[in-house]
């Protein structure tokens, strides 16, 4: 298959998923009880005022009419408006743009910790393969899925800000204060690429061309540095890909525990107050930053690995 | 009609032999020794889910006095200490192991129940049902599963645990109905499946005597890493707060836990309790489903 057709093809799914979860999400929120009208006029609003905000959410139309002007809203970039009051409220858009640096911050200094702390770790286990040095760097790995960010987090927090009080809390901003919630979520991806990046060395340092390079006399740290890992890589970048698109729509606990406005405490906090607008607005812009990474992901797989594109 | 009875597979690996049962075949199972630490850790596990309530020292259900006992040390009264209202840790932590496994339990059984039939069936009869089902699936993959859960907690003021179990299902299947899908692709070519069909067995037969067993294996390893992950997400749902309101959960605890960070005596051992139980869970899960997978599922078996 041709990159041409293969990037249509995903491009097509891709828009579809979009669309399809767009519509999920229109529907979910119409169907489920609860009224956000009672939610954003509060108990005591006189059904004038009822009817100000309804007819400011468009809810006194019909429903394909709502869905025709939330397409609307996309197109002309506001993604909606905030009621009960559009004129005063930033629309949804310059919402979700102003929430997106500090998660696109926190992706970038996760993503890169992870990948620090994963490739020595996987390198290693798989080097010594079946040695104790094999299992103490996999279930140091390991304890990085298992321990709970609920937890863990909290207990950065805990010893670098209350502790030992080198670091910035979850009140305060600047880079530093983006060490330890970065800190919480690159251990956690971590485990993930450290386990990949064992099993897809374990698998190339037993190809032909890795015997040929030490049949050269190649120095060892060569073959690894070298041969091995630049091989290896690929699908360890697949994962970290994938990671890190996950990381853009909002590490949510993290971003819950360190304070940190990011899109995934924008959207939690939009569906606790029935923010619907934003909620339906923040929902397209995660699935899709989710749907072009994982596209862009297979893309630069293919062009990095002749075999798949031939395979 | 024993003539139409399918052929038995060729025998070899996982294949079910005719007669085995369940329990034969566990003790045909090799499993690695870390796979069987792994299923104790679950058994203790279960013991504390099932029978917690009943060794729990302190009844929860009776407020004690808050301004005496709340934010305690561990003591000889109290092994872990208190809670903010003054309740016993031990106790939270052995109704938080109820809570967690029935959860757990519920959202699996249910999730691939259904996951594990819409994978057969759009393996089996492909072409438009294929197309619609893994469409459906791509949407809900298309999009951070937790995300999807807090939105449907959030619609109910108070979530019990109807709601959490449905808004752990609403997505939990995707992952039964990918791996069941994918063997039953492979599955459908083999020749006890065109043998079946070629003596007329009727897409019901098929699908419920020749293909649902043998994907058994592979579903089972997803059932294992599944329930870590059941755990994971609802603890980290009671975390934000929107977990089930009628149950004390290790979620909870762990959010109680921070908002106490000054009470340093007190923060260690209760953000160390609920935390190491879901550790200790999680952890089970993910050994056990290791061995299980390097034994069962084809595709890794052999591997390493």
């Amino acid at each position: 298959m041709s990159i041409g057709s293969f990037l249509l093809r995903r491009l097509g799914s891709g828009a579809l998923a979009i669309l399809g979860v767009s519509i999920l999400v229109f529907l979910f929120l119409h169907i489920v009880p609860g009224d956000p009208v009672d939610h954003l006029a509060g108990g005591e609003a006189t059904t004038e005022q009822r009817k100000k905000i309804e007819q400011c959410m468009g809810l006194d139309q019909s429903m394909p009419a709502q869905f025709i002007d939330f397409l609307g809203n996309i197109v002309d970039g506001t993604l909606g408006h905030q009621c009960p009051d559009p004129k005063n409220k930033p629309t949804v858009a310059a919402r979700i743009a102003e929430a997106f640096p500090h998660t696109l911050a926190l992706a970038v200094a996760g993503m890169l910790v992870a990948i620090v702390l994963a490739l020595p770790l996987g390198i290693i286990a798989a080097i010594k393969r079946g040695t104790w040095v094999d299992t103490l760097a996999t279930t140091t790995a390991l304890s990085g899925i298992a321990i709970p960010q609920m937890m863990f987090a909290p207990l950065l927090l805990y010893i670098g800000f209350v502790q030992l009080r080198w670091l910035p809390g979850p009140t305060e901003t600047g880079p530093a204060a983006l060490i330890l919630p970065a800190l919480a979520v690159g251990t956690h991806l971590m485990a993930m690429l450290a386990r990949m990046t064992r099993s897809s060395m374990v698998e190339v340092l037993g190809e032909d061309f890795i015997r040929t390079a030490r049949a050269k006399g190649l120095p060892e740290s060569r073959v690894i540095g070298v041969h091995a890992l630049r091989n290896a890589l690929l699908p360890v970048i697949t994962i970290a890909g994938l990671q890190f698109g996950s990381l853009l729509s909002g590490a949510i606990i993290i971003e819950n525990v360190f304070a940190r406005p990011g899109l995934g405490d924008t959207l939690l906090k939009a569906i606790l107050e029935r923010n619907y607008p934003v909620v339906q607005g923040t929902v397209l812009v995660i699935a899709f930053i989710y749907v072009v990474v994982n596209i862009l992901v297979d893309l630069a797989y293919g062009l990095a690995d002749p075999r798949i594109r031939r395979g | 009609m024993t003539i139409l009875d399918p052929p038995a597979p060729p025998s070899g690996g996982a294949e079910p032999r005719g007669s085995a049962t369940l329990l034969g075949r566990m003790k045909s199972w090799k499993l690695s020794p870390s796979a069987w630490v792994g299923a104790v850790m679950l058994l203790v596990f279960v013991i504390m889910g099932l029978f917690g309530p009943w060794l729990a020292p302190y009844d929860l259900s009776v407020l004690r006095d808050e301004t005496k006992s709340a934010y305690e040390g561990a003591s000889s009264a109290h092994w872990l200490g208190t809670d903010t209202n003054g309740r016993d840790t031990l106790s939270q932590l052995l109704w938080g192991a109820r809570s967690a496994l029935k959860l757990g339990v519920i959202v699996v059984a249910i999730s691939s129940v259904i996951g594990l039939a819409v994978g057969t069936i759009a393996g089996w009869f492909r072409g438009a049902v294929d197309e619609v089902l893994m469409r459906f699936v791509d949407i809900l993959m298309s999009f951070p599963g937790i995300l999807l859960n807090i939105a449907i907690v959030a619609v109910v003021a108070r979530p019990g645990d109807g709601v959490v179990i449905l808004a752990l299902c609403a997505n939990g299947w995707v992952g039964y109905a990918r791996v069941a899908r994918g063997q039953v692709l492979a599955l459908r070519e083999r020749d006890f499946v065109l043998a079946a069909v070629a003596l007329g067995a009727s897409n019901r037969r098929v699908m419920f005597k020749h293909l649902v067993p043998n994907i058994m294996g592979p579903a089972l390893v997803q059932i294992t890493f599944g329930f870590g992950g059941v755990i994971l997400v609802e603890a980290a749902l009671s975390f934000l707060g929107l977990g089930p309101q009628t149950d004390y959960t290790w979620g909870s605890m762990l959010d109680q836990a921070r908002t106490a960070m000054w009470n340093t005596e007190w923060f260690r051992i209760y953000v160390l309790v609920p935390g190491i139980a879901i550790i200790w869970v999680v952890l089970g899960a993910n050994l056990l489903g290791d061995g299980l997978r390097d034994r069962l599922d084809p595709r890794h078996r052999g591997r390493r």
